[in-house]
């Protein structure tokens, strides 16, 4: 294993759900899970990384300390991390290059939230200069229109149905019913997903993922750490890479929050757009390529977006999705089970916990502890989470 | 920048400084004068090319046609701060392709005109449509927006015939 491989010590969650209560709440849950799942204890974590969630507040703001004063002040280093929905990737990274960097050997990774009713809405307040305040005010542009951009798009382009994009959720739902911390666990069939209302065309409620509470945390640690612990690291799954790039000018994809993109009148596209090079940025980190994954937990913020992420994933090539999800590649006991978890479809969107969920998913998985939904004999897999304003996050992690 | 509409009516930009409101409305966009790139909304500082240091966007106006990137059709009413009308009534908007400019700009689509009347690569031209309504300082003020409807033969010959 190579010396820059962190290890995975212990993973917990609390299950998401939509409750209300106060977001540390949950965090505290899924902290102890963690800390127990490692066999240490909170005096051992030398430093803290939280990623923060803007709508609950300045606790939420730092959440770093938030976490750090709630489990009992132990002088532990600590950072807040804020990058949108990759904001717990970006802690994973923050805790990554502190244990690298040799200024400590235990850290927690943490991200909770409590989420608003409905669409997710700006900040408050009349901000006529935050492009995220006027996408609202001007147009309308609620997320569910940007996933809808996209999922038009394969339909124009590629000729994919409403059928397809019904067959994630499908898909998905199948995965998640066994998951204990998946807040929606029921089966869905594609007359579910058709029958369901159009939110922003093409996409129906059942196509589009809500938004949630819940909680998920880590315990991350030096090799050589987990070595003197542990004795073997045989079967221990090990982050192998965590990409956090930014999109490279210009950018030529419409993401949230903008009005418009880049400009090609004189800088030509990169060869690699920005989804693209957060996934490649990983594969190449880890020195591993699509076909070494063995499955991999996706941003499926909507159904097509879930598509889209095959090809990004270079699980397929573009316009293949719809064919490799029909050949049921995709799910559990096919070639790369996509969100064994059951996604963001089973859990909706717990902003700052999500992209750590993702990470403790794959550690289940490699271990063989994900019941009732496991990839049998997994040895990697790759996340991939995208949020706004060019953030965004891939992990591997293998064993 | 306001003007007076027919019965009384004061037309103003919901948003100052990003497009006109004359008979041929065209979107307000900044254009690097060392580089030469483009910028869309408008703003002042630097330019965004990494290769380029410059300081200095000059407002442009842009091209006032160009093609359907992707689409999609709101069916409920956004969160504040939109101003939805009650009842509220579906609406489509579009993400338009400006060729010269080399970019992508998203707009809604004027009332009446839906998803289903949209297809990737189709013509569009800017338009402005009204974004609401309401009395400012005893004035019945309508706060405009830019909207981008389907080209006429005319435009759509501009932009090379795409179709």
């Amino acid at each position: 294993m190579s010396d820059r491989d962190l290890v995975v010590l212990g993973v917990g969650m609390h299950p998401w759900g939509k409750w209300g209560r106060d977001f540390t709440e949950y965090g505290m849950v899924a902290a102890r899970a963690a800390l127990k799942d490692a066999g240490i204890e909170w005096k051992d974590v030398e430093y803290v990384a939280g990623a923060d969630t803007i709508r609950n507040g300045y606790p939420g703001f730092i959440a770093g300390s938030t976490f750090a004063q709630k489990l009992g002040w132990n002088g532990a280093s600590i950072s807040s991390n804020y990058a949108a929905c990759a904001s717990g990737a970006h802690s994973l990274q923050a805790a990554r290059a502190s244990i690298l960097a040799g200024f400590c050997d235990v850290a927690m990774v943490i991200g909770a939230d409590t989420t608003p009713k409905g669409f997710f809405a700006p900040v408050g307040g009349e901000r006529k200069t935050d492009p995220d305040w006027l996408r609202f005010h001007l147009l309308g542009a609620t997320n569910p229109v940007y996933f809808a951009m996209f999922a038009r798009r394969r339909m124009d382009l590629y000729g994919a149905t409403s059928e397809d994009f019904a067959r994630v959720k499908v898909k998905n739902s199948r995965h998640g019913l066994n998951n204990p911390y998946a807040r929606f666990r029921k089966e869905n069939a594609i007359e579910d997903v058709l029958n369901s209302p159009i939110v922003s065309d093409p996409l129906r409620l059942l196509d589009i993922c809500a938004t949630s509470d819940g909680a998920a945390a880590m315990i991350v640690t030096s090799r050589a750490y987990a070595e003197k612990k542990l004795g073997s690291l045989n079967g221990v799954p090990r982050i192998r890479a965590v990409s956090t790039v930014t999109p490279t000018y210009p950018q030529t994809i419409l993401e949230l929050p903008d009005f418009a993109t880049d400009s090609t009148a004189v800088v030509s596209p990169p060869a690699r757009g920005f989804k693209d090079s957060l996934c490649w940025a990983a594969y190449e980190e880890a020195g591993m390529s699509p076909s070494d994954m063995n499955m991999a937990e996706v941003y499926d913020l909507s159904t097509a977006l879930e598509l889209d992420w095959y090809e990004h994933l270079g699980l397929c090539a573009p316009g293949e999705a719809e064919g490799l999800l029909r050949s049921g590649a995709t799910a559990i006991g096919g070639r790369v089970p996509v969100n064994p978890s059951g996604g963001l479809s089973c859990f909706g969107e717990a902003i700052p916990a999500q992209a750590i969920a993702q990470v403790c998913e794959l550690t289940w998985q490699l271990r063989g502890q994900a019941q009732g939904r496991q990839v049998e004999g997994a040895k990697a897999g790759i996340t991939a989470n995208q949020g706004l304003f060019g953030n965004g996050s891939s992990v591997i992690v293998s064993v | 920048m306001s003007v007076s509409a027919a019965g009384g009516v004061t037309r103003v930009p919901a948003v100052e400084g990003w497009y006109t409101l004359d008979h041929e409305p065209h979107l307000i966009g900044c254009r690097c004068a060392v580089c030469g790139t483009y910028v869309f909304p408008p703003r002042s500082g630097a330019c965004p090319n990494p290769n380029c240091d410059s300081e200095e966007l000059v407002s442009t106006p842009l091209s006032r046609v160009g093609t359907v990137w992707s689409y999609t059709e709101n069916q409920y009413a956004p969160p504040a701060p939109y101003r939805a009308a009650e009842p509220f009534e579906p609406y489509a908007l579009a993400a338009v392709q400006l060729e010269k400019e080399g970019i992508i700009v998203l707009g809604q689509v004027p009332r009446g005109i839906m998803a289903a009347d949209l297809k990737v690569g189709m013509p569009m031209q800017l338009e402005t449509d009204v974004l609401y309504r309401e009395v400012v300082d005893g004035v019945d003020t309508e706060f405009m927006v830019y909207v981008w409807a389907p080209a006429g033969p005319t435009a759509a010959e501009s932009i090379g015939g795409r179709s």
